[in-house]
């Protein structure tokens, strides 16, 4: 059991002075960030829907990015694996990481090319 | 093998008291089954994604659908799924400070924590079955067409989604219910929709104010209106009435996002269920000194992973389900 805690987050921008602290300064955090989520999700801005970066809408981006950042410090902080050694740390995240990207990528290639069948094919769905 | 060690204690191998990477067995295994388990939703968010690519211009609009708040009437896009949300990080933390007292051996604490991580759980689970059943049971309702596409009304004057019993006409007709003393083979009638198409079609023809909205999304994130017109033209391919959604019929739109909807976050709140359950279990062993007499309160650290794990997943579920 890992009983010293690194105390630092932000890359040591923001220390605390006790794990109980981090804790709540980490569920603030975590919070700021669903608000943000959730309040661009109402109001969906114009200039963010509007724009596209690599063929998605740059706000469904801004969504992505947002929750691998909760995801983030739900891991580092809450299940501790910022205290665990770095070599179980990167077994445990870079599987995943790696799998799930190479799944997605295909996925959602072969599901783009589907879609491009069903719209010019002589294929007739929509009736 | 066994001669080649010297020492009295166990080997690794064996189970000796040999830390790899520094973690216990118990945590170790919880982690590897923590991978294993992300991986598996991984998989269903990707077939999400899948199936969402293929009818990318089609697919329903999360925040159309998910739209009350329990005890209010009214649309309230995402406010209760934020709150959702916000509860199940709040009983991570208290879950987090459990794992925080045990290293300290505060057993009162940690009983406190773990009893608030259980209450925080109950309730997700609940809003979840509640989620559900307003889902299941529906809004507006629609009809579907020949090829299984939904056609949704809206109010032209305000541009708001009009409700069947809004505008429907119930045309006089008798309608024989088959009982249980009239026949041999009784097989109950099941569900039967509020009106049939053709009431709802009578009623569309007498109110002018109402138009047809398809599945299709148009340029500006919309689905789209026809116009009178066409909605008429629209009509003549409505095969029958769908009010709520199930696995065969879906009045939000695309059958698949239901499908999807009960199969991912079902199976994250059956996780959900499973980790209160097992967070019970342990509050009881804290209770009864289990963990005090054995001078470690690593079992709470081992469920704590579980259930942050859970915390973790329904952060994705929410993004892809209700965000993007």
């Amino acid at each position: 059991m890992a009983h010293e805690h690194k105390l630092e987050i932000f890359r040591g921008l923001l220390k605390f002075k006790s794990n109980t602290q981090k804790i709540w300064g980490v569920l603030i955090f975590l919070s700021l960030v669903t608000a943000v989520e959730v309040v661009l999700g109402i109001i969906k801005p114009e200039s963010l829907t509007g724009t596209s970066v690599l063929g998605m809408k740059l706000l469904n981006w801004i969504f992505i990015i947002l929750t691998l950042v909760k995801a983030y410090y739900i891991a580092w902080d809450f299940m501790h694996l910022r205290d665990e050694k770095s070599a179980f740390r990167r077994a445990l995240v870079w599987t995943p990481i790696f799998l799930v990207i190479y799944l997605t990528f295909i996925l959602l290639t072969e599901a783009d090319y589907i879609y491009e069948v069903y719209k010019d094919g002589f294929v007739t769905w929509n009736f | 093998m066994n001669s080649t060690v010297t020492s009295t204690k166990e080997n690794a191998w064996a189970g000796g008291d040999n830390q790899p990477l520094g973690a216990s067995y118990g945590k170790m295994m919880m982690w590897f089954f923590l991978v294993s388990d992300a991986l598996t939703f991984s998989g269903f968010l990707a077939a999400y994604g899948f199936s969402r690519f293929k009818f990318i211009e089609t697919w329903p609009i999360a925040d159309e659908v998910f739209t009350h708040v329990p005890f209010t009437h009214g649309s309230y896009p995402m406010i209760y799924v934020a709150l959702m949300t916000f509860i199940l990080i709040m009983s991570s933390v208290t879950m987090v400070l459990a794992v925080d007292a045990g290293h300290k051996m505060q057993k009162n604490k940690v009983i406190w924590y773990m009893f608030l991580t259980v209450i925080g759980g109950a309730i997700f689970v609940g809003s979840q079955a509640w989620e559900w059943n307003t889902f299941i049971k529906g809004d507006k309702g629609a009809l579907e067409t020949k090829g299984g596409r939904i056609l949704q009304f809206v109010k032209a004057d305000s541009g708001e989604r009009a409700a069947l019993k809004d505008f429907a006409i119930t045309i006089p007709g008798e309608r024989v219910e088959h009982e249980n003393k009239n026949g041999v083979w009784f097989y109950d009638e099941g569900y039967v929709p509020s009106y049939s198409v053709k009431e709802v079609v009578k009623g569309f023809k007498a109110d002018s104010n109402i138009l047809v909205r398809t599945e299709t999304i148009n340029e500006e994130g919309h689905k789209t209106l026809l116009s009178r017109e066409e909605s008429l033209k629209k009509l003549e391919s409505a095969t029958q009435v769908v009010e709520g959604a199930n696995l065969i019929h879906n009045e939000y739109g695309s059958r698949l996002f239901g499908d999807f909807f009960f199969f991912i976050t079902g199976f994250h709140g059956f996780h959900v269920l499973s980790g209160v359950i097992i967070n019970l279990i342990i509050f009881f062993n804290v209770v009864i000194g289990t963990y005090e007499r054995r001078g470690h309160y690593e079992m709470v650290e081992k469920v704590g992973l579980y259930w942050h794990f859970v915390d973790l997943v329904w952060v994705f579920v929410f993004t892809f389900f209700y965000l993007v």
